[in-house]
């Protein structure tokens, strides 16, 4: 029963938002390549349509891996952020995403936090 | 120090963007052998990812087709290819400057950036209908 229950787990969504006043944290998969990045631009489409949404914070904790198919994901929402003045931040890269981030400039647009709450409050 | 007999794998997947771990995690495997650091390993994988995400999204427009990885170790030198019999390009070097893509809007542009920053060596050998064959080439241990 245990197992069948970790298994169903595996199956669930990979991203997960979170939103916190008009701030919305995307928790990132394990694995952020173009194959776990397909659904998010609809999904982050359909959550700023549906709510206003003035900040995005990346959260990197689970993030082991991360490709260009990742950067253009980040660089996508950084600019419709970015377009309506508010600020786009992420915490949690471990060295493999943090060597890829330094590569596509990420750090020079978003700002780098040690931890989420460090990131919520700015 | 002796010398070491080269080594080699080859492995054909389905065009399939689930396929796209497979392959970085089947190369880093093979690369391990040659006893690389943890950065060489994410050297590696991502490179790998690169190309193969290419000939999925570009090579074969997301559809069916069949995508070569090879590997072989020389002494501390990885060669990996990736190969695919897709759309092709007709001008490799435009599809390899930096923040160029066919597909303005999801994707960034940096694919290639990506693998010539992580790999020391890389070339494309491209044309239209006739598909596309990435090969990388980085020394393991310095």
């Amino acid at each position: 029963m245990q197992n069948h229950y970790k298994e169903e787990e595996k199956l669930e969504p990979s991203f997960i938002y979170e939103a916190k006043e008009h701030t919305l944290i995307i928790h990132l998969p394990r694995e952020f390549d173009h194959h776990n990045c397909r659904n998010l631009k609809y999904e982050t489409d359909l959550l700023m349509a549906e709510n206003y949404i003035s900040g995005i914070i990346f959260d990197f904790t689970q993030t082991r891996f991360m490709d260009s198919s990742g950067i253009g994901i980040l660089l996508n929402r950084y600019k419709e952020i970015h377009a309506g003045g508010g600020k786009v931040s992420f915490y949690g890269a471990c060295p493999q995403v943090m060597r890829v981030l330094k590569i596509a400039g990420i750090p020079a647009l978003m700002k780098e936090y040690d931890c989420k709450e460090a990131a919520i409050f700015g | 120090m002796k010398v070491k007999k080269r080594e080699f794998m080859s492995m054909k997947m389905d065009s399939l963007s689930e396929n796209e771990e497979f392959a970085r995690v089947v190369a880093a495997v093979f690369a391990s052998r040659m006893d690389p650091t943890i950065e060489e390993i994410d050297d590696i994988k991502t490179a790998v990812s690169e190309a193969v995400t290419n000939a999925v999204i570009h090579g074969y427009q997301e559809k069916e087709g069949i995508i070569t990885l090879e590997a072989a170790v020389e002494d501390r030198l990885l060669t990996i290819i990736v190969q695919d019999d897709g759309i092709g390009m007709a001008d490799v070097e435009k599809a390899m400057e930096p923040m160029y893509t066919s597909r303005p809007g999801e994707r960034s542009g940096m694919g290639f950036s990506f693998m010539e920053a992580f790999m020391d060596q890389v070339e494309v050998v491209s044309a239209p209908g006739k598909g596309t064959t990435v090969t990388m080439r980085k020394k393991i241990g310095r």
